[in-house]
């Protein structure tokens, strides 16, 4: 990966600000991603990553400062538009369309980049030119076996993978994925670490995550956020090194 | 690597696809009505069926944004309204011919719908409830206000409309036949839609509005469309309701008619296409029935409606389901 | 128009929101707390007004039979809070439209049955009765000053239990946020049933205090439901500030509209014409006045803090 640091960025983040009346949640928040970067974001709980990640999905107005990716200013863009150029997320608490398939989920992602996202008259379900690429995704991410499973009988596990493959059918240029561990047991969150690992280099990803043993196992850089301000980042074992992480965060966690 | 193995293996071939088994049965035996009242059943029936089924296709139309979509709109006795008097007063007008009155009501509910619709989905559940029944109640008492139209009292039709000439709403199986053939046109658009790439978009929006904008695509704009469509379809039941009755009154509009539209959608199973035609025929036979007992039959009908909401899920449609009827559509 | 006729105008569209304050206060407060839609919140305004015509005509005393009526009204409440609302606290709003939209046809019909579909009335009170007298000598009701001073007080006390007392601060909690304050221990069930009774009391007493000045029909808190939610929707979900402030402008807005509108059209157009257009101008104007500020403010003026 060393390459792809030093590359263009794709996502830059610049002089973010975001209050909730009194309460800084972001303040002055500076980050980039390099295209192949996996750039983890970690930090106590409270520290302001959801709500970081919420700001450049464009789910929340940051108050000042500017959010560029692949050198264009979305800081106004609402999330579809951030979505439909290549900026795909998934979210803490995961989110899917319960009462569709595996396969109609991720086709919906394929649909949104189709040529006609919103034709009236024309049949999904059998519409190969959605399924194709779906099933391609699917497959990427391990659910073949599940693809007519509805969203909502999943495994909680199952549903990480999904919304990451709902995610890839973006053919993003960068992925947030906020706390894809969170809630999944042992087996399945090894194979989610597995997962991203094989992801890793293809796509700009900014992995928000509390498992350390995966950050520091996958990330090529680590930012440490600290009631909304970024107070170390870089490679992980500096970061680890860094005596003010090890007093604000690492610390606490044992 | 497969994060499937944990959990039980499921077939990979694709279900089999669904076959409207009680939709093909329902519009069958509705084709059947005029024999069987040339057998011998009340005539009464046909004329009963008749205003059923254009209940019915406003039924269809708020089942698109209510079922579908999500959206508990409490103003679709608007779209019936506009389209009823459109008709009524363009008759009055002395101009009866459907080619010139169907564009009207279509481009005039299309033009309601987008402009409410607008301002109404900028809100959300409670407030989008109350602010569509505040616009429906609007189009009420513009209604009333139409003195030249006969204002509160309605206006009485002389005639009914004709196509090119000539009069196919005088004879009554001819108009029970036209009705059907629209509901049964109204039903396959609808179908349509909502196995469409855009109907697939409107129903995962109901269950997960943020998962569809972070995928892409802009749900308002989305909701908006359907609420047109939604409307215009409702418009053509106002139409068709005007030529029946040869009388249209603001009454049409009145809020408790947006009331029953809803409960016709949830009486038949909400989002089930046919069960919003089996909801309206239900809805009006037990109107007929409790009304031919006593005057006062709202007193039965309103907790019945209460009842019906209080004990039981999934409409009609989820009953016959539970019954192991219509198991494959 | 005259200055005397606009203070007139005036005092009618303040008479109207004062009664649309009573009845939209419960029904955002219902809405705020329980995120319940209450349809039948309008027939508790009704039965206000009709229990308001009996006790009044039974006991002779204007007083006696407004405080019988708000007791009446307050069991009945309650009783359908008990038999069906809590019911449907947990089910979604199309559920609850759907159930108190049948309250609504059961209880239209049954008024019919009871008191008759002819309009009723209830005698002003003799202490209430005669004129004030305002400029160029025109004169103006005294019970009607008495409907506004009465909603008034009504809302001020509203105001300082809402925003001084303890009930009020978990109110206002609840409004917005209902998870915090039932994780704070309070008893919900208990909050919602005294919301609900506060809610039922302030419709009924709007009914009762409306009815010696409006005729008393079956259907007449289908309307003032109505009105109710533009109001709501113009103050904004939960707000009893957004309600009083809705409430003016809805009540003032309406009544202008309806007395100027023909004048004013009259200005740009023939008299038939302008009281044909003015007629149907007028009857929507409040409509569009809401769509206005819903384009502007989707969440209304004033909602109520840390709801968006």
């Amino acid at each position: 990966m060393t390459d792809a640091t030093m590359a263009e960025p794709v996502l830059v983040l610049s002089g973010l600000n975001k209050a909730f009346g009194a309460l800084k949640v972001t303040d002055g928040v500076a980050l980039s991603v390099a295209p192949g970067e996996l750039h983890a974001l970690i930090g106590p709980n409270g520290a302001g990553k959801t709500t970081l990640v919420h700001q450049i999905s464009g789910m929340l107005r940051p108050d000042t400062g500017s959010i560029r990716f692949k050198g264009q200013n979305i800081t106004a863009l609402p999330p579809e538009k951030r979505a439909r150029a290549g900026l795909a997320r998934t979210f803490q608490i995961t989110s899917t369309i319960p009462s569709l398939s595996v396969l109609e989920n991720v086709a919906l992602g394929v649909q949104a980049r189709a040529a006609q996202p919103l034709a009236l008259f024309r049949n999904a379900a059998r519409d190969e030119s959605l399924n194709r690429p779906a099933w391609a995704a699917i497959e990427a991410v391990g659910l073949t076996e599940r693809a007519h499973v509805l969203a909502g009988r999943l495994s909680h596990g199952e549903k990480r993978a999904l919304e990451i493959a709902m995610a890839l059918t973006l053919e993003p240029a960068a992925i947030l994925l906020d706390e894809p561990l969170a809630g999944v047991g042992r087996a399945e969150g090894e194979r989610l670490i597995a997962l991203l690992a094989s992801l890793k280099g293809r796509y700009a990803m900014l992995l928000v995550e509390h498992d350390m043993e995966a950050v520091f196992a996958l990330a090529d850089t680590v930012s440490v956020l600290v009631y909304g301000r970024v107070i170390a980042s870089g490679d992980p074992a500096s970061v680890r090194a860094d005596p003010a992480v090890r007093e604000a965060y690492l610390g606490e966690e044992g | 690597m497969s994060l499937a193995s944990a959990a039980v293996p499921a077939p990979v071939t694709a279900p089999a696809r669904r076959r409207p088994l009680v939709a093909i049965a329902l519009f069958a035996l509705l084709a059947l009505l005029p024999v069987a009242v040339s057998l011998g059943l009340p005539a009464h029936w046909l004329t009963l069926v008749t205003r059923a089924m254009i209940f019915a296709i406003a039924a269809l139309s708020l089942d698109l944004i209510l079922g579908v979509g999500g959206l508990v709109s409490f103003g679709h006795a608007a779209f019936v309204g506009i389209g009823a008097y459109v008709t009524g007063i363009m008759i009055t007008e002395g101009r009866s011919e459907i080619m010139l009155i169907l564009p009207v009501v279509l481009a005039l509910c299309a033009l309601f719908g987008a402009v409410t619709g607008f301002v109404s989905l900028r809100t959300r559940g409670v407030t989008f409830i109350m602010i569509t029944l505040a616009f429906g109640q609007m189009v009420y008492f513009l209604a009333q206000a139409l003195s030249a139209y006969g204002g509160d009292d309605g206006l009485t039709l002389y005639e009914r409309s004709t196509v090119l000439g000539f009069d196919p709403f005088r004879n009554r199986i001819g108009f029970f036949y036209l009705v059907l053939g629209v509901l049964l046109a109204c039903y396959g658009l609808v179908s349509v839609i909502v196995a469409s790439r855009f109907g697939r978009v409107l129903g995962a929006a109901r269950e997960n509005a943020t998962r569809v904008a972070v995928t892409g695509f802009h749900v308002g704009r989305i909701r908006l469309v359907a609420y047109v469509i939604s409307g215009m379809i409702a418009g053509v039941s106002g139409f068709l309701l005007a030529n029946q009755t040869e009388f249209v009154s603001p009454a049409y509009m009145s809020w408790p008619r947006s009331g029953e539209l809803i409960f016709m959608v949830v009486l038949g199973g909400v989002g089930s296409l046919h069960g919003a035609i089996i909801g309206a025929l239900a809805f009006l036979f037990a109107e007929d029935v409790l009304s031919g007992w006593t005057e006062h039959w709202k007193v039965i009908f309103g907790p019945m409606i209460v009842l019906f909401v209080l004990f039981t899920r999934g409409g009609l449609v989820g009953l016959m389901r539970k019954l192991g009827v219509g198991r494959h559509d | 128009m005259t200055t005397g006729l606009l203070i007139v105008q005036i005092l009618n569209g303040l008479q109207l929101g004062i009664l649309l304050f009573l009845v939209a206060a419960g029904l955002t407060l219902v809405f705020g707390v329980m995120d319940f839609i209450n349809l039948a919140h309008g027939v508790q305004y009704m039965l206000g007004a009709y229990l308001a015509v009996t006790f009044v005509s039974l006991t002779g005393s204007f007083v006696l039979g407004l405080v019988l009526a708000l007791a009446a009204a307050l069991v009945i409440g309650l009783a359908l809070e008990f038999l069906v609302f809590r019911h449907l606290y947990e089910r979604d709003h199309l559920d609850q439209v759907l159930a108190t939209f049948g309250l609504i046809l059961l209880l239209n019909q049954a008024v019919k049955m009871i008191w008759g579909a002819a309009p009723l009335s209830v005698p002003v009170p003799a202490f209430l009765a005669g004129n004030i007298a305002l400029l160029d000598g025109i004169l103006y009701p005294t019970y009607r000053f008495a409907l506004i001073g009465a909603g008034l007080a009504v809302g001020a006390l509203l105001w300082f239990i809402v925003e001084k007392t303890r009930t009020g601060m978990l109110l206002r909690a609840g409004a917005s946020n209902a998870p915090m304050v039932s994780a704070l221990g309070v008893d919900i069930n208990k909050l919602f049933m005294i919301v609900f009774a506060f809610g039922t009391m302030l419709a009924a007493f709007a009914g009762a205090m409306a009815a010696p000045i409006l005729s008393v029909e079956p259907g007449m808190g289908d309307n003032i439901l109505i009105l109710a939610f533009v109001v709501i929707v113009v103050g904004g979900i939960g707000s009893i500030r957004g309600a009083f402030v809705g409430a003016l402008i809805v009540g003032l807005v309406d009544t202008l509209g309806r007395s100027s509108m023909n004048d004013l059209l009259r200005l740009f157009m023939s008299a038939p014409s302008a009281r044909a257009a003015g007629a149907a101008l007028s009857s929507m104007l409040i409509y569009l006045v809401m769509a206005i500020v819903l384009f502007v403010r989707p969440e209304g003026l004033l909602p109520a803090k840390g709801r968006s």
